[in-house]
């Protein structure tokens, strides 16, 4: 029986079933941060349980975290307790940590796949929700809670019910300035943010097959926004190509069997799956989200939906309440959208090839005065060190925009980076929910260029209308 | 099975004060914005929850507008939303500060799938009911004071005030779990052996 990638990862994974349970299922890497992590160990001391397999476990700084003056103490006294009990923590039950000063640190979705250690085959499970980005890698991963966190320390399984399986196929071709970004935004504007509930999904095709390692972390990275377990696509010699050489991949088989034992988890031809969706990537055009959920989403040639128009009462009544905070009038254009701030970076959106695709819009030209503020923020130290090898934070700074220090940042404005009320922001993020960036702010979700065109232009326009300076 | 250590509080039969949520998609950012997550602890979560919408802007005013306010939803223990609860960030900080506040069962259309099962691990029961029923229930709610339900796990029954019942489907398994209050550590750890077996055999030889 041709096997899907899901069944193959599970089957390969199931540690037993008892009578009347949930299926015990084995996890291979742990991701640990500040936030989701303090309640699980303390629960462990507790109980005087140990780490199971502290050597599958991998922590780093990064929810918290200044993205200014790392040299200097954490001033939210809160914040830095939380940081301290997390090194404490890592020391005490003997975890490697990448703290905020070791040129490791990142947000824990960049420096996973960046030091090798997401592979392919691989179950991943992490206290967020956004660890659905390894998927990329043809690894299961998915966010847990803070007990789930708990239960994976002390015995490196999880209690699991299996998934149904969906293919989102995407056929065609990504038209020139259209990105993984705009694709996912596209496809939960399509299913809805509970469209994927009860699934994991397979995305395949030949889109999929030509994007790089880093847009298809980005497609992954949104699939917990489409409400689905995970989202993952088959290794393939695009998966191989990155992986070899970084630190963490295995060195006790040779390089030939090495890829060999990726490339089997991919899908087999012929598998199935509970529902297949076919997406026509030339339908695909730049993105802008206009509301307080990722399924309020309009391409940039199209408008804030008019009330009157939508029939269910419900809907209605959801976008209107989004119309009301995010300050915005029914039928408005997206380009005629007008923003203050912009922020570029996060697990979405905080790799080099993102900076390099904003380092392409923004050459030569300066930010907008009417922005307030534009920050970058890269998403780990070996993304800011790659991107100032290549000048990239030159051509930024001299746009206007502030180049900081690695960090989550203004995706979720736990540190000082945040959207003050009322403030519009033009962000690469992955959620636009009330206050997310800081309470009254208003979040709208974009790909990296068109960020980048916005600081420009000061307002939403169509990137594939945009003059580059080479 | 056996009980673990650390077990959850039981869940058997609750009756109790419905209160009303009238929003899809509610985010567990606005269970419990960020601000309240550098907290260490589990516990002490009851007056941020829904921080935003229930506090004016001085973060200590209840807003009169936040229709859960109300003094005839004070002491509820049950929720009543639509769908998608509990959708976006995996914090359990969310079901911790729902716990606190007091809601041990939330009705709703549909529920995000980390907050669902997150609910389990904090003694919370979340049902999932059909839109018509659910409309109806912000129907009574509305229209009746002190509207109270009275939940059955046991018997998968609700039972309104005038008597009518409506039937829920839950997971075996996840029903056991909240009727004995298991410790899922516990549980697991039942078969160590057999995790030892595994990583043997483990094809990643991790």
């Amino acid at each position: 029986m041709p096997k899907n990638i899901y069944e193959k990862i599970w089957d390969a994974h199931l540690v037993y079933t008892p009578e009347d349970q949930d299926p015990i299922i084995y996890i291979d890497r742990h991701y640990i941060h500040e936030v989701t992590s303090p309640q699980a160990f303390e629960g462990l001391r507790i109980a005087g349980r140990k780490v199971r397999r502290p050597d599958l476990t991998f922590a780093t700084m990064d929810h918290n975290i200044p993205t200014t003056n790392r040299d200097k103490p954490i001033a939210d006294p809160m914040s830095a307790l939380q940081v301290e009990t997390l090194k404490n923590n890592c020391k005490e039950f003997g975890i490697q940590c990448f703290d905020m000063h070791d040129p490791r640190n990142g947000i824990v979705h960049v420096v996973g796949p960046e030091l090798g250690l997401t592979q392919p085959g691989m179950t991943i499970v992490c206290g967020d929700s956004h660890t659905s980005t390894h998927g990329a890698f043809g690894a299961l991963a998915f966010g847990i809670g803070t007990s789930e966190v708990e239960h994976v320390l002390a015995t490196q399984t999880l209690l699991q019910r299996k998934s149904k399986t969906m293919e989102i196929h995407i056929e065609g071709e990504l038209p020139l300035g259209v990105t993984a970004k705009d694709l996912i935004m596209h496809i939960i504007g399509k299913i809805g943010t509970d469209g994927g509930t009860g699934y994991v999904i397979e995305y395949t095709g030949e889109v999929v097959k030509k994007l790089s390692m880093e847009g298809r972390m980005t497609l992954c990275n949104m699939t917990i926004e489409g409400g689905a377990r995970a989202g993952l696509i088959s290794p393939d010699e695009t998966t191989v190509k990155y992986l070899l050489g970084k630190p963490y991949i295995p060195k006790h088989i040779s390089e030939k069997e090495l890829i060999e034992l990726w490339l089997s988890w991919a899908s087999d031809t012929g598998c199935s799956y509970d529902k297949t969706i076919v997406i026509n990537a030339k339908d695909v055009e730049p993105q802008v989200t206009w509301g307080t959920s990722p399924e309020m989403v309009a391409p940039i040639s199209g408008r804030v939906p008019v009330l009157n128009e939508i029939q269910d009462t419900n809907r209605r009544n959801a976008v209107e309440k989004a119309l009301k905070y995010m300050g915005l009038d029914e039928g408005t254009p997206i380009e005629a959208i007008e923003v203050d701030k912009i922020f570029i970076g996060s697990c979405t959106n905080g790799r080099i090839e993102d900076l390099r695709e904003v380092a392409k819009v923004v050459k030569g030209y300066k930010i907008n005065k009417r922005i307030k503020q534009a920050i970058i923020v890269p998403g780990s130290m070996l993304v800011k060190k790659q991107a100032e090898q290549e000048h990239l934070h030159n051509i930024f700074i001299e746009a206007g925009f502030e180049w900081r220090e690695p960090g989550c940042s203004m995706c979720l404005a736990m540190n000082d980076d945040r959207l003050e009320p009322g403030e519009r922001c033009a962000s690469t993020s992955n959620r636009n929910f009330e206050g997310r960036q800081g309470k009254g702010g208003r979040t709208h979700l974009v790909s990296p260029a068109m960020a980048g065109a916005c600081a420009i232009m000061g307002h939403f326009v169509d990137i594939r209308k945009w003059k580059f300076n080479d | 099975m056996i009980k673990g250590d650390k077990a959850v509080e039981k869940f058997t039969i609750l009756k109790g004060i419905v209160a009303p949520l009238d929003a899809r998609n509610v985010d567990t950012d606005q269970i419990v914005p960020k601000q309240f997550l550098k907290r260490i602890q589990r516990t002490g979560y009851e007056d941020v929850l829904f921080y935003d919408w229930r506090y004016l802007d001085d973060g200590k005013t209840p807003n009169p507008q936040f229709e859960m306010n109300a003094p005839r939803y004070k002491g509820a223990t049950i929720l009543l939303t639509r769908d998608n609860f509990g959708c976006g960030s995996s914090r359990e900080h969310a079901p911790w500060a729902l716990k606190d506040y007091g809601f041990r069962c939330i009705l709703a259309i549909s529920f995000a799938d980390i907050f669902y099962n997150n609910c389990f691990n904090n003694g919370i029961l979340p049902i999932t009911l059909s839109p018509e029923i659910i409309e109806q229930l912000f129907n009574e709610v509305r229209s009746q004071e002190n509207y109270m339900l009275e939940v059955d796990l046991v018997n998968q029954q609700i039972t309104k005030p005038n008597g009518q019942q409506i039937h829920f489907d839950i997971h075996s398994f996840l029903k056991e779990r909240l009727l004995n209050g298991w410790d899922q550590i516990g549980l697991t750890l039942r078969y160590e052996e057999l995790i030892d077996k595994f990583e043997k055999k483990h094809p990643l030889k991790l």
